[in-house]
C-alpha cells in the first residue's frame, strides 16, 4: 500500500492526526522536498516527533527513477510532501505508475497553500482562475536571457474574466526562493514590453510564511508593494481582479490595503 | 627605436586621410617568401637597414619563429611610402602560411582590403595558395600577385629568357582560373592579375629585387636585362636598380583600393544590416565623425597592459576613455590605450579615425569576432569562419598539482588568444582537453603556455578528434522530460551537402535578415517548407521548428536549441562533436505552468530525443584527412610513395618537374602522427611535405567499433556500444 500524505503548510505540527498514525504504523517513510519545503522545521524534529526515520528523495528518485515504488507491493509505505498531497502534477503522475505496477494507494490531505491565501487575505476562493508560477529568469549558454511571459497571459486571462490570480514563485535548488517583489519587477518589466494594461494599476497582495505563528500579509497597489519587505520565505502573491466589497474591506483590515480601494469595488 | 618613434609620428599625421591609406595582408603557402618581403618593405620605409632585409626577418619575432624558420602569428607594422611625390600609409599584416595558422589568415583577412598573394615561381600555386585566396575573394579583399623566388628558376631550373617568360605567363593564367572559378562577379568586375595593367610583380625578395612591367617603364630595365643580371649574379645591382619594396609598393597603392573605396564593397561582404541607416552609411564613407564600429580580428596579450585588442575600425574613431559596447555582452567597456603596431612594439597614440587598423586596450569583454560600437544595439559583423576545424587533441596536465588554478585560467587565456584552439574539460575524466589544427599547432600552444605564461604542464601524445554523423533518417523519436509533462518529437537526418556548403562557406547564418537566408537556402535545394524553419546552426548542423502554433513553444525554443547545443558538441555514440545532422521537431507538449517546464525539464528532453533518433539513424564516426604533398627526387619516390600507402593513404597525382617527383596524396590523420620522422628515414631525408586539412570521410566499418569503444574508454563513459533505448525514459 502506498499512502500519500500532505505534512501542511509550515512545520512537523502541521500534520493531521490520521497522517502521523500512518506514518507510525508504516514499514517505510519517504518525502521529497523539492516542490514546496516545510521551512518551519527539519527533517530532524520531524523524525523526532513521527518516531520514524524518513528517507528524502531527489527530483530524480521521484521523477526518472521511482524504484522505491516497487517496496510498495508487498509493504506499507508513505510518501509525504509539504502542503496539501496531490497538488503537484509530478504526484498524480507517480499515483499512477504506482497503479501500473498494481500497487494499492491513499490519499491523507494535509492544509494547502490554495486555501491559506484565500484565508489569510479574506479573498474568495470561487473567485480565483487558473493559477501561474513566475519561474527565475534563465540565461542559456548561448547568452540569451528568457524571462517567461505564461504568468503575465495568465493574469491577463484571469482578470478579463474577473477572477484572481495566484502566482506560485519559483523554489530553485541554486538560485533560491524567488521573493513577491522579484516576481512583481519581472511582471513589471513585461508590462512596460507588451503595453497591454494588466500590471500598471493593479492591486497585489503579497502574502510570507503562510502558517507559521507570524504570516505577513499585504496589499497594496503593484507599482508600491514591490518596495515592501515581506521577510523570510515563502512569499506568494495574488493578483486580484475586481473585488467584491467584502474582499476590499478584508484587504484594508487583515491586510493593509490602502482605504481608497473601498471605492474600487464592484457592487 | 628612434627611427620607429619617427616613423609613428608619420603615420599618425596620414591617419586621418582615407584615401592615403592601404590596408593590405601579405598571404602565402609556406615559405613562399611573405616574411622576407615584407622585411623588404620596411628596410624601404627605413624601418630596418636594406643589408638586412631578406635575413632579419623582423616580423618573426617570436624566438620560437626564428628557431623553426616560419611565421606562427600574424604581424601588422604601419609605415609610409612615397609615390608619385605623395606619402601613403601602408598597414601591413604579415600572415602564417603553415596550415596549422591557417586562422591567422583568415581573420587578417577581416581587418584588410587588399591582399599581395606570393607565390613561389619554382613550386607555382599549392593548395594554401588557393585556401587564402578564397578566402580573400570571401571577404571581399582585393589580390595582386607576386611572384617570388625567380632567382630560383634561373639558378637552379637553368630556364632560358623565353621558358621563363613561359612559366610566368602560366601561372598568371592559372592564379586568374582560380580567381574566376571562385568567385566569377568578382573576375568579371576586373578582380584579375595581368602583368600589363601592373597588378602583377616578380623578383626576389631574398636579393631585394623586383620588377613590374610600371616599374620596367619606370627604370628602362628590360625582361631580358633581369635574366642577364641573374644570370650573372649580379642580383645586388639589380636590387639597387629595381628595389622590391618600390615595385610592390606602388603596384599597392595604385591597384588596390583605399577604405574609402573598399569599404562598401567589404561592409556588404560582412555586415548583414540596413545599409541605409546611419551607421550603415558611416562604415561605407569610413566616416570619422561617425559612430563607433569597429571589428576585433585579434586578441594578445602584452605583460604591462594585459589583453590587447587588434582590428579594422570601419566607423567612427578610437580614443582613450570612450565607453563603448561589445557585442553579446550588456554593460560598457572603457578605452583605455589606443596604438598601433610596428612589429613586436606597440605605440601608443592619440586616436585613431575610421579605415585603420587599431590596436586597444579595456576591452574588457571583447573576443575574436566581436563588434564594438558606441552604439547599444547596433547589429554586430559577421562572425569570423574558419576554413578548418581542430582534428587533433592532447590532454594537458599541470606537473606541480599547486598550478592547478591557475592552469585553468591560462587555458582560458590561451583559447581566448586563438579562437581555432578548442578548450574542453572533460567532466567523466576531469582532464583538460586542447584541441587544435594539428601537431604543430598544439606543440606550439603547449610550449607557450610554459614559456610564457609560467605553468610547467605534460601534455599526452596527440589523438584524433572524430566527427559524429547519421547515414540514415529516423523518427518521429519521443523525448520526455524527467517529470513527463514535457515531450518532444524529433526527426533526425543528413543534412544536405549543399546546405553545409553554404554554412561552411558562411554563406548563411542565423544572422542575417530572415528572408535573405531563406532565399540562400531554396536556391541551395532546400525545399521552402523547411527553408523558413530553420531556427539555429550549430557549426554544420542545424535546427528545424516544423511545428505549427503550440502555445508557449517560443519561450521554451531557448531550452531546446541548448539541449541541441549539448549533442551536437557531443554526439551519442561517443561524445565526439557532430556534422551535418539535421534536427526537425514536428510536435510538442508542453505544460502549461512555466515553472514544470523549466530548464531542467526541457532541456535533457530535447537532448534525449536527438540522442535516441541519431542512434536509430545509423550514427556512425567520421575521421579527418590531410591532403599530403611530397616533393622527393626520383629514386627516392618509392620510399615516400609507401609511407603513405602503409597509412591507409591514396596516391592522387603523381607529376615529375625535371628529376624532382611531386606527389599528390591523402591519407587519415590518426595515420598520419610520426610521419615527419619515418618519411625522413625512408627518402634519407630527401623528401619536402607539406599538408593540408582535406575535410572528413567515414571510418572505415571494421574500425568503427575498435574506435569507438577506445574513445569511450578514454572518456570514462561506459563500454558498451550505446542504444537508442538508453536515451528514452519509460
Ligand atoms: N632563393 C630564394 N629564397 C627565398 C626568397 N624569398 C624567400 N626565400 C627563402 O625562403 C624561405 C622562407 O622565407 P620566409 O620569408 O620565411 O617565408 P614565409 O612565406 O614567410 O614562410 P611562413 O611564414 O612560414 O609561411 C627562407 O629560407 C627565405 O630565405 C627568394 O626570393 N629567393
Ligand atoms: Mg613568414
Amino acid at each position: 500500500m502506498l499512502y500519500f500524505v500532505g505534512l501542511g503548510l509550515f512545520d512537523e505540527t502541521d500534520i493531521s492526526l490520521k497522517g502521523l498514525r500512518t506514518i507510525q504504523n508504516a514499514d517505510k517513510v519517504y518525502v521529497e522536498f523539492y516542490t514546496s519545503n516545510l521551512l518551519g522545521t527539519d527533517i530532524e524534529k520531524m523524525e523526532e516527533l513521527y518516531q520514524k526515520k524518513i528517507h528524502v528523495l531527489t527530483r530524480e528518485d521521484v521523477e526518472q527513477h521511482p524504484d522505491w515504488l516497487h517496496e510498495a507491493k508487498d509493504k506499507d509505505v508513505v510518501f509525504l510532501t509539504g502542503g496539501d498531497t496531490m497538488v503537484s502534477t509530478t504526484h498524480v503522475d507517480l499515483r499512477l505508475r504506482a497503479i501500473d505496477l498494481g500497487i494499492n494507494t491513499a490519499l491523507i490531505h494535509g492544509a494547502s497553500i490554495a486555501s491559506a491565501i484565500c484565508g489569510l487575505s479574506g479573498l474568495q476562493n470561487y473567485r480565483f482562475g487558473k493559477s501561474a508560477t513566475v519561474p527565475h529568469p534563465y540565461t542559456s549558454s548561448r547568452g540569451k536571457t528568457i524571462i517567461s511571459e505564461t504568468p503575465y497571459d495568465t493574469i491577463k486571462m484571469n482578470m478579463e474574466n474577473g477572477l484572481h490570480t495566484a502566482v506560485f514563485l519559483d523554489i530553485d535548488k541554486d538560485r533560491g526562493f524567488m521573493t513577491v517583489n522579484r516576481a512583481l519587477e519581472l511582471l513589471l518589466e513585461m508590462e512596460s514590453r507588451r503595453s497591454e494594461g494588466v500590471m500598471e494599476n493593479c492591486l497585489a497582495v503579497g502574502i510570507a510564511r503562510a502558517g507559521s505563528e507570524n504570516p505577513t500579509v499585504r496589499a497594496d497597489f503593484a507599482l508600491s508593494l514591490i518596495d515592501v519587505d515581506l521577510g523570510a520565505p515563502l512569499h506568494i502573491l495574488v493578483i486580484p481582479a475586481s473585488l467584491h466589497f467584502i474582499e476590499a474591506e478584508a484587504l484594508v483590515k487583515l491586510a493593509d490595503a490602502p482605504k481608497e480601494i473601498l471605492h474600487l469595488t464592484e457592487a | 627605436m628612434g627611427r620607429r618613434k619617427k616613423m609613428v609620428e608619420r603615420v599618425e599625421a596620414l591617419m586621418g586621410n582615407p584615401e592615403m591609406i592601404r590596408n593590405i595582408g601579405i598571404v602565402a603557402h609556406i615559405d613562399h617568401g611573405k616574411t622576407t618581403l615584407s622585411d623588404n618593405l620596411l628596410a624601404g620605409a627605413g624601418m630596418i637597414s636594406t643589408e638586412l632585409a631578406g635575413r632579419q626577418l623582423f616580423m618573426d619575432s617570436d624566438e620560437e619563429e626564428q628557431e623553426r624558420g616560419i611565421t606562427i602569428d600574424s604581424a601588422n607594422v604601419s609605415m609610409v611610402h612615397e609615390y608619385d611625390g605623395k606619402s601613403y600609409l601602408i598597414n601591413l599584416i604579415d600572415t602564417p602560411g603553415h596550415v596549422d595558422f591557417g586562422g591567422d589568415v583568415t581573420r587578417a583577412m577581416r581587418a584588410v582590403d587588399g591582399a599581395v598573394v606570393v607565390i613561389d615561381a619554382v613550386e607555382g600555386t599549392m593548395p594554401q595558395t588557393e585556401t587564402v585566396l578564397r578566402q580573400a575573394l570571401k571577404e571581399h579583399v582585393r589580390p595582386v600577385l607576386f611572384i617570388n623566388k625567380v632567382d630560383r628558376l634561373i639558378n637552379e631550373l637553368q630556364v632560358d629568357a623565353q621558358e621563363m617568360q613561359i612559366r610566368l605567363g602560366k601561372l598568371i593564367d592559372h592564379v586568374n582560373k582560380l580567381i574566376k572559378g571562385m568567385n566569377e562577379e568578382r573576375y568579371n568586375a576586373g578582380w584579375r592579375v595581368d602583368a600589363a595593367n601592373g597588378t602583377v610583380a616578380f623578383g626576389s625578395a631574398l636579393y631585394n629585387w623586383a620588377i613590374s612591367v610600371p616599374m620596367m617603364q619606370k627604370t628602362g630595365i628590360s625582361f631580358g636585362d633581369v635574366f642577364n643580371y641573374c644570370r650573372d649574379e649580379d642580383m645586388k645591382i639589380l636590387g639597387e636598380k629595381c628595389p622590391l619594396h618600390e615595385a610592390v609598393n606602388d603596384m599597392v597603392i595604385r591597384y588596390l583600393p583605399s577604405p574609402i573605396d573598399a569599404q562598401e564593397g567589404r561592409v556588404s561582404a560582412i555586415w548583414h544590416g540596413d545599409k541605409s541607416s546611419d551607421i550603415g552609411k558611416s562604415m561605407v564613407s569610413a566616416d570619422p565623425n561617425g559612430d563607433l564600429a569597429f571589428m576585433v580580428t585579434d586578441i594578445s596579450m602584452d605583460p604591462h597592459a594585459g589583453e590587447v585588442a587588434t582590428g579594422r575600425l570601419f566607423s567612427g574613431s578610437l580614443s582613450r576613455g570612450m565607453e563603448v559596447y561589445v557585442s553579446g555582452v550588456s554593460n560598457t567597456n572603457r578605452v583605455q590605450q589606443v596604438g598601433v603596431f610596428m612589429g613586436p612594439e606597440r605605440l601608443e597614440v592619440n586616436g585613431i579615425p575610421a579605415g585603420n587598423i587599431a590596436a586597444v586596450t579595456g576591452l574588457r569583454d571583447a573576443i575574436v569576432g566581436s563588434t564594438v560600437t558606441t552604439l547599444e544595439d547596433m547589429l554586430p559583423f559577421e562572425s569570423i569562419k574558419h576554413a578548418s576545424e581542430p582534428v587533433v587533441t592532447v590532454a594537458v596536465e599541470a606537473k606541480h598539482m599547486k598550478d592547478l588554478p591557475k592552469l585553468v585560467e591560462v587555458l582560458r587565456q590561451v583559447a581566448k588568444e586563438d579562437p581555432t584552439l578548442k578548450i574542453t574539460l572533460d567532466e567523466e575524466t576531469g582532464e583538460h582537453l586542447m584541441a587544435g589544427m594539428g601537431e604543430l599547432h598544439l606543440e606550439v600552444i603547449a610550449h607557450r603556455i610554459e614559456r610564457d605564461k609560467g605553468v610547467e604542464i605534460s601534455t599526452t601524445p596527440p589523438i584524433v578528434v572524430y566527427r559524429e554523423t547519421i547515414r540514415g533518417t529516423a523518427g518521429p523519436v519521443e523525448g520526455k522530460s524527467p517529470n513527463r509533462h514535457n515531450r518532444f518529437y524529433v526527426v533526425v537526418e543528413p543534412l544536405e551537402e549543399s546546405i553545409i556548403e553554404l554554412i561552411r562557406n558562411g554563406d548563411i547564418s542565423m544572422r542575417m535578415p530572415e528572408l535573405e537566408r531563406r532565399e540562400k537556402l531554396i536556391a541551395a535545394g532546400l525545399h521552402k517548407d523547411e527553408a523558413k524553419k530553420i531556427v539555429n546552426i550549430n557549426e554544420t548542423n542545424a535546427y528545424f521548428d516544423m511545428t505549427k502554433g503550440i502555445q508557449y513553444l517560443n519561450e521554451t525554443m531557448e531550452l531546446i536549441l541548448e539541449g541541441f547545443t549539448e549533442v551536437m558538441k557531443g554526439g551519442p555514440l561517443s561524445k565526439e562533436p557532430c556534422m551535418g545532422v539535421k534536427v526537425k521537431l514536428m510536435d510538442a507538449k508542453l505544460h502549461e505552468d512555466a515553472v514544470h517546464r523549466g530548464p531542467a525539464q526541457v532541456i535533457p528532453a530535447s537532448r534525449q530525443s536527438i540522442q535516441a533518433a541519431m542512434l536509430m539513424a545509423d550514427d556512425t564516426l567520421m575521421e579527418p584527412y590531410q591532403k599530403v604533398f611530397i616533393q622527393v627526387p626520383q629514386d627516392h619516390m618509392g620510399g615516400a610513395a609507401k609511407e603513405i600507402q602503409g597509412r591507409r593513404g591514396v596516391i592522387l597525382d603523381m607529376t615529375s618537374e625535371g628529376d624532382t617527383t611531386i606527389i599528390e596524396s591523402k591519407a587519415p590523420v590518426s595515420e598520419l602522427f610520426g610521419f615527419a620522422g619515418d618519411v625522413r628515414s625512408a627518402t634519407e631525408g630527401r623528401a619536402m611535405w607539406s599538408t593540408e586539412f582535406a575535410g572528413f570521410e567515414p571510418l572505415p566499418a571494421n574500425l568503427i567499433k575498435e574506435v569507438v569503444s577506445n574513445i569511450r574508454e578514454r572518456k570514462g563513459l561506459k563500454a558498451d556500444l550505446p542504444q537508442a533505448s538508453d536515451f528514452m525514459s519509460l
